[in-house]
């Protein structure tokens, strides 16, 4: 009986633990967006962090953008040649790309290089009690740290995903056009009229929010990392495992309100 | 007279101004973990007190209530007359620029020169000019012995000269209370001779109150205004050193010695 009792202690005790844990996690974001809305503003900071997490990622993100678009030229004219429809292949590169590809690959590449890389560094600023040093100086750590990013992200992945969509229908021209001999007016006059309006901007909604959910994981994992160095590595391990997963998570649910 | 258990009392011949901090019955867990149990203690303006225990008996918790990076579960906390345990953030914030704060490691930003560094407060916290935050920087790189460092960036200096622009950044909003963890952590027995001499030095000059926390016993006594000696998240004994060494306290005799003992034994190992 005692037995029973102490594992329903266990798991009452695990119930409240994660209860708590997910309510910080959700206050971390509210605090965040609150500190960005009021002053004192820091555009400066911001703007540094867009550079940081966008422009600096745009090289990278080009590059996956172009062999993305590769690949599905390759394969859509492969493929569209069996039914006799290579005309179709600018169309079904495009909506691809924008409605799908483009958003969730480019978070994942940014998750990759500019979201682990601030997981490791606040991680790192609260090992060595940089974040406590903010405080003391009545300086909201929150705002001066983590609004700027929040801000950058949101600003930042349409923009990189906008890239990575030009880039990858360029470069399912190349290969579906320029290689495998598919009509080339065919390729630009069907992306012309069959993408609408509310395809980019799905696309560019989800980058929207894609940037909101990366920033906030990487700057919530990295902000609450043990002070110590295998503290610093396992939340920039968690801070990209988990913002991988809810990209790919939040592009299932945005594909079903937005469809 | 030494004080017991921190109850307040005037040592006699000190000319002791009323108290910069006051900490009244401080209490505070972590989960299951009881660290503070009822700290009562009395900062004096324009003294520095040093904060001495065995490690985990609860300085650092104690000195992150002083700064107000952690609230107490029950108890009082008044710096120079504001009960801080009953303000919000904003207020909180504008205590805070009444101090000044030395890390345990520095806590300097990696990201930014020494010079930035040591500017930061005043370019946030301040409407100065780019002049005179200039000139502020060098004198207080001049006082703490780093000039010509202003360029160099944290990782380019040795631990006894980050600590020193450490300091230089906790002094250079003119604070009226400086607060320093465990300073000479880490350092040589010659660069803490020299960081010692330097927080004298400085309090003397600025007229600041002081506050420590130091494992650096018996050294750190030749310093000290007061020596208030923590023990299982309470004040056992607080007075000047002279008193407190003589209170013949057998838990700080025996804290004296085994701090005595782990020198020779850290001398033999060598």
């Amino acid at each position: 009986m005692s037995r029973i009792v102490e594992m329903i202690e266990r798991l009452g005790a695990l119930v409240i633990d994660n209860v708590t844990a997910l309510g910080n996690f959700v206050l971390f974001l509210v605090n965040a967006l609150w500190c960005a809305a009021t002053p004192p503003y820091k555009p400066r900071l911001a703007i540094r962090q867009m550079r940081t997490i966008g422009a600096e990622s745009i090289v990278l993100v080009a590059l996956i953008g172009a062999f993305t678009g590769m690949v599905l030229g390759l394969q859509g004219y492969n493929t569209l040649r069996r039914f006799g429809s290579e005309g179709a292949l600018g169309t079904v590169v495009a909506l691809v790309l924008v409605r799908e590809l483009g958003p969730v690959l480019a978070a994942l590449m940014v998750t990759a290089r500019a979201g682990s890389a601030m997981a490791a560094e606040l991680g790192s600023m609260q090992a060595t009690e940089q974040i406590d040093a903010l405080a003391v100086m009545a300086i909201n750590p929150i705002q001066y740290l983590v609004s700027p990013r929040v801000i950058a992200g949101i600003v930042s992945f349409p923009l990189l995903t906008s890239i990575f969509d030009v880039i990858g229908i360029w470069g399912g021209y190349l290969i579906g056009v320029g290689l495998m001999g598919a009509p080339g007016g065919s390729y630009l006059n069907g992306i012309a009229q069959n993408m609408s309006g509310h395809d980019i901007m799905s696309g560019l909604y989800k980058a929207l929010v894609f940037g909101l959910v990366v920033m906030w994981v990487c700057c919530y994992k990295g902000y609450h990392a043990q002070r110590m160095a295998t503290g610093v590595s396992r939340a920039t391990t968690e801070a990209v495992v988990l913002s991988s997963v809810l990209i790919l998570a939040w592009d299932y649910f945005l594909t079903s309100i937005l469809l | 007279m030494v004080e017991t258990n921190g109850k307040s009392a005037r040592a006699p011949g000190a000319s002791a101004g009323p108290a910069a901090i006051e900490v009244r019955d401080l209490r505070h867990r972590f989960g299951a973990q009881q660290v503070l149990r009822g700290v009562d203690l009395d900062f004096l303006r324009g003294r520095i007190t040093t904060i001495v225990g065995p490690s985990g008996c609860g300085k650092t918790v104690l000195l992150k209530h002083l700064n107000l990076l952690l609230r107490p579960d029950s108890g009082k906390i008044v710096i120079e007359g504001v009960d801080v345990t009953r303000l919000g953030n904003r207020g909180l914030d504008e205590v805070r620029k009444e101090f000044g704060m030395l890390f345990q490691a520095g806590a300097l930003f990696d990201s930014m020169s020494v010079f930035d560094n040591v500017a930061f407060p005043l370019v946030e916290n301040t409407r100065m000019e780019r002049e005179e935050i200039a000139l502020k920087v060098r004198e207080m790189l001049h006082n703490v012995g780093l000039e010509g460092m202003e360029n160099k960036y944290p990782s380019e200096l040795s631990g006894g000269m980050q600590k020193r622009a450490a300091l230089a950044r906790a002094l250079v909003r003119n604070p009226k209370i400086l607060m320093l963890d465990e300073p000479t952590t880490g350092l040589d027995p010659t660069r803490t001779g020299s960081i010692h001499a330097l927080v004298r030095h400085t309090q003397q000059r600025f007229g600041l109150t002081v506050v420590m926390v130091s494992h650096d016993v018996p050294a750190v006594f030749e310093i000290s205004d007061r020596v208030a000696f923590m023990h299982e998240g309470r004040m056992r004994l607080s007075g000047t050193p002279a008193e407190v060494t003589a209170a013949n306290d057998e838990v700080f005799n025996r804290f004296l010695a085994g701090r005595a003992a782990g020198d020779e034994r850290d001398a033999a190992a060598l």
